[in-house]
């Protein structure tokens, strides 16, 4: 059987159903085609942090623009998947931290975010939950979390209402271009089309590969856990500088915290959290808030998201193909991200532009890399 | 032989494989999570009970005796850890991850693993089933074995199978006459299986024995009934129910226990990575094992309930052939004849354990009718509409169910709700309940505490 598209995407996380739905949404014929379930890996399982406040500074424009996509959820997909501007607190162990906090605060405001410092005596009064470990941190009231589960689904729905097709358990078995269209061939089905976007995640190597573009993306296994639920006391997304350890607390009162990998083989694909990992982010969990100390953790997980060795994604157009667009190795931001990935895919197709710098996320940066180390280097 | 050979569970099926492996000269590590071993339905008392193992037991006592004796001598020709809580397996790397006295973290490399997991009751949530005073028949067993005292003084019991019968008896025998024993299978189902039961004549006499043993009390028994609901206050009042003509009836009483049959425990097995079946008859995902219990993991051998539900005769049986067949296969001498023996009984009991879940069926429409209003997933407070509306939401199996609407994302990580939330949600996708899967296990397999471990 062959099918004819405008668009086709291949991988069903929060970039490519959002892409989905932006493009069928402005009228474009789109096939989606996800190997298993939407939202089954990265976007789905990762520890839900939706926050601008950290992100480098080549990251941020399309960190806002998501946000701005995340303020309106509801209104979008009639569901905001639990999206809730808490606030990230991101906090300083130290006085070299204290000073990255401060570094950050000041580029920020150039893209016009204004986070809040929150000082020694001011974080003991507000959070006396906190670690003597805390020395400071730094607020940013519209930053948030959500729920990874309801992210992608939501987006799907929406998009398959608005007249896109996605279909799951279509794994792509193989992708042929003749110079003018691409034909990628899933589940029995040949998929004709000139535009095809890579929203593949960790998978999206072999795909630019395929196109002799190869690129040093690793697989990233954020090893996630969650206790039983807990008296509220933390209404703060919670981040740390250097991103050794990460949680939150849900409305129901559970506490979500990560850090560290968990491992997995994506060629089957198969993952599991690590004892180890968990252990460590435990013992540093207890450190930044003692009450967690014998609370009880019901649950961990894992899955496959696509690390770059800059922590930033691959985004835009190849080098090597006419039609192929190329989103993924979104690093562990992806969630955060994805809305404004989706939206920012729709206009490159539909526009031939966008009003987010992509210069950062070009592909072949890999190929001309300097070994120099980049200042803002950031993790999760 | 110098390979490390672990076994999980000191119940029946646990203190024959160990039983087998000390008499081939191994000196096997041995996991129990409670204090001491003994398992469920032979539960030991703490030290210091008096009562006799006649009155605990009843018909059992003789095999609780063996058992214990066995158990005991066992001990020390082992490296015996109570207490001790399994909550994780990494099978490529054969490490099992244990927590000892509720707090202390360590590892265990294994190259050879028996899994005697054991199994728990399955309920199916009914309005006013998270009462106080409501629990499972098992769990109304444990009271009066363990503790000496019963769940209510004028309980009533319901459910279907010989369980229902044996804890009615013995609450009875107790002093606590139940209110009413409910049970949902109608006489004819059970009559019509009966030349199977035939099979193990002992054992459907004493179940014969057990429901006379009632009658001549004047227990208060019905059959074909429905329960509708479990009605009180803060505390259990009465049970509403239908009977076969579907007339409605109201019982008072002050505690419920309740339980259709049982589910394997098999969470440890799942993450090992041991693939699942349905198994229709039994109306239950059972772990794959050939008929010695050998799992296709390499290293990974299984029996008793955990295994698949057979009773504590085969929880015996199955455990001694699973430790032969890790004996065989590390090339150690077992007796052929003992093997031979062996795989016949469990062949018959296979049978005898076919006709038994004919005669007393899960009641899955009870699951599969369960009001929107009921709680079904008591540990997140999900109820049964909620997860027909993550159905509608495109959710064609359950681990996409929970994701949606959280069931089974608590605290006992479904192993209660589970098997009634797949049924939800088969029927309101109009399908059979095995076309919904089971929910995948996550470590911990119970939860374990956030701590500093040291590296």
């Amino acid at each position: 059987m062959i099918c004819d598209a405008d668009v086709v995407i291949i991988g069903g996380g929060g970039a490519g159903c959002s892409a989905a739905l932006h493009l069928a949404q402005r009228g474009a014929d789109v096939v989606l085609l996800e190997r298993g379930l939407i939202g089954g890996q990265a976007t789905g399982v990762n520890h839900g942090g939706v926050r601008q406040q950290g992100r480098h500074p080549a990251e941020l424009p399309l960190a806002i623009k998501s946000r701005a996509i995340w303020g309106r959820m509801r209104e979008l997909t009639g569901t905001d998947a639990e999206f809730d501007p808490c606030g990230h607190l991101k906090l300083a162990r130290s006085e070299v931290e204290e000073a990255e906090l401060l570094r950050w605060n000041q580029m920020a405001a150039q893209y016009g975010l204004r986070p809040r410092m929150i000082g020694r005596n001011a974080i003991r009064a507000d959070h006396p939950y906190f670690g003597a470990q805390v020395v400071a941190g730094s607020l940013l009231e519209e930053d948030g979390s959500a729920n990874p589960r309801l992210l992608a689904p939501a987006l799907a729905r929406t998009a398959r209402a608005a007249g896109a097709s996605l279909l799951e358990h279509h794994a792509v078995a193989d992708i042929a271009h003749d110079g003018a269209r691409f034909v990628i061939t899933a589940n029995g089905t040949s998929f004709r089309t000139p535009i095809l976007l890579n929203c593949a995640g960790f998978w999206g190597g072999e795909i630019a590969k395929r196109f002799g573009e190869p690129v040093p993306v690793e697989p990233l296994h954020p090893n996630m856990l969650v206790t039983e639920p807990l008296p509220f006391f933390c209404q703060h997304n919670v981040g740390v500088v250097g991103g050794d350890v990460y949680l939150r607390q849900i409305a129901r009162g559970n506490v979500i915290f990560g850090g560290g990998r968990g491992e997995g083989d994506a060629s089957v694909p198969v993952t599991r959290p690590r004892p180890d990992a968990a252990f460590a982010a435990m013992t540093r969990a207890i450190a930044l808030i003692p009450r967690l100390a014998e609370a009880m953790v019901i649950r961990s997980w894992t899955g496959i998201d696509g690390q770059m060795p800059d922590v930033l994604p691959v985004l835009g157009p190849s080098r090597t193909t006419k039609g192929l667009i190329h989103a993924f190795g979104f690093s562990g931001h992806g969630f955060m991200l994805g809305p404004g990935v989706g939206a920012v895919l729709a206009e490159l197709v539909l526009d031939g532009k966008t009003d987010v710098k992509l210069e950062a996320f070009d592909i072949a940066r890999f190929a001309r890399q300097d070994a120099g180390d980049d200042v803002w280097k950031t993790r999760l | 032989m110098s390979a490390s050979v672990v076994v999980v569970g000191g119940g029946p099926s646990g203190i024959r494989a160990v039983e087998q492996l000390v008499s081939a000269g191994l000196r096997p590590v041995w996991i129990e999570e409670s204090a001491d071993g003994g398992g469920r339905i032979t539960q030991r008392p703490p030290a210091g009970f008096k009562r006799d193992a006649r009155a605990l037991y009843g018909a059992d006592a003789g095999r609780a005796r063996r058992l214990h004796g066995t158990l005991d001598a066992l001990k020390s020709r082992c490296d015996w850890r109570p207490d001790t809580l399994v909550w994780n397996i990494r099978p490529r790397e054969r490490v099992l991850h244990l927590l000892q006295g509720g707090g202390q973290q360590s590892e265990l490399r294994y190259d050879a693993l028996i899994l005697c997991t054991g199994a728990m009751d399955r309920v199916v949530p009914m309005p006013g089933w998270t009462l106080p005073g409501v629990t499972t028949l098992g769990g109304a067993q444990v009271a009066l074995k363990s503790q000496g005292v019963a769940i209510g003084a004028k309980p009533v019991l319901m459910g279907t199978g010989p369980l229902l019968w044996l804890t009615a008896l013995q609450y009875a025998k107790a002093g606590a006459m139940p209110a009413l024993v409910l049970d949902t299978t109608d006489t004819l189902t059970k009559l019509r299986h009966l030349g199977g039961l035939l099979g193990n004549l002992p054992t459907m006499l004493r179940g014969i024995g057990l429901n006379l043993g009632l009658r001549l009390r004047g227990v208060p028994m019905v059959e074909d009934a429905t329960p509708i609901a479990i009605e009180g206050d803060g505390a259990v009042r009465s049970l509403r129910w239908r009977d076969g003509a579907w007339r409605e009836h109201v019982t008072p009483c002050d505690a419920v226990a309740m339980g259709w049959g049982l589910k394997p425990e098999a969470q440890l097995a799942d993450l090992a990575g041991v693939p699942f079946d349905f198994d229709a008859t039994q109306h239950n995902w059972i772990v794959r094992r050939d008929a010695a219990g050998r799992a296709p993991v390499a290293g990974v051998y299984l029996a008793g309930d955990g295994a698949g539900i057979g009773g504590v005769e085969v929880a015996e049986l199955s455990g001694t052939r699973a430790a032969l067949a890790l004996l065989a296969d590390h090339a150690l001498p077992v007796d052929a004849v003992m093997v031979r023996a062996l795989d016949m009984k469990l062949a018959a009991e296979a049978q005898f354990r076919q006709a038994l879940e004919q005669s007393f069926p899960y009641p899955a429409k009870l699951a599969r009718r369960m009001p929107d209003a009921t709680l079904l997933c008591r540990c997140e407070a999900i109820t049964a509409g909620e997860l027909r509306a993550a159905a509608a939401a495109e959710a064609p199996e359950i681990n996409r169910a929970k994701a949606f609407s959280r069931v089974g994302m608590g605290r006992c990580q479904g192993r209660v709700c589970g098997p009634p939330a797949a049924e939800v949600l088969a029927a309101a996708l109009g399908v059979e309940v095995q076309a919904v899967g089971r929910l995948r296990g996550q470590p911990p397999v119970k939860p374990i505490p956030v701590q500093q471990v040291p590296a």
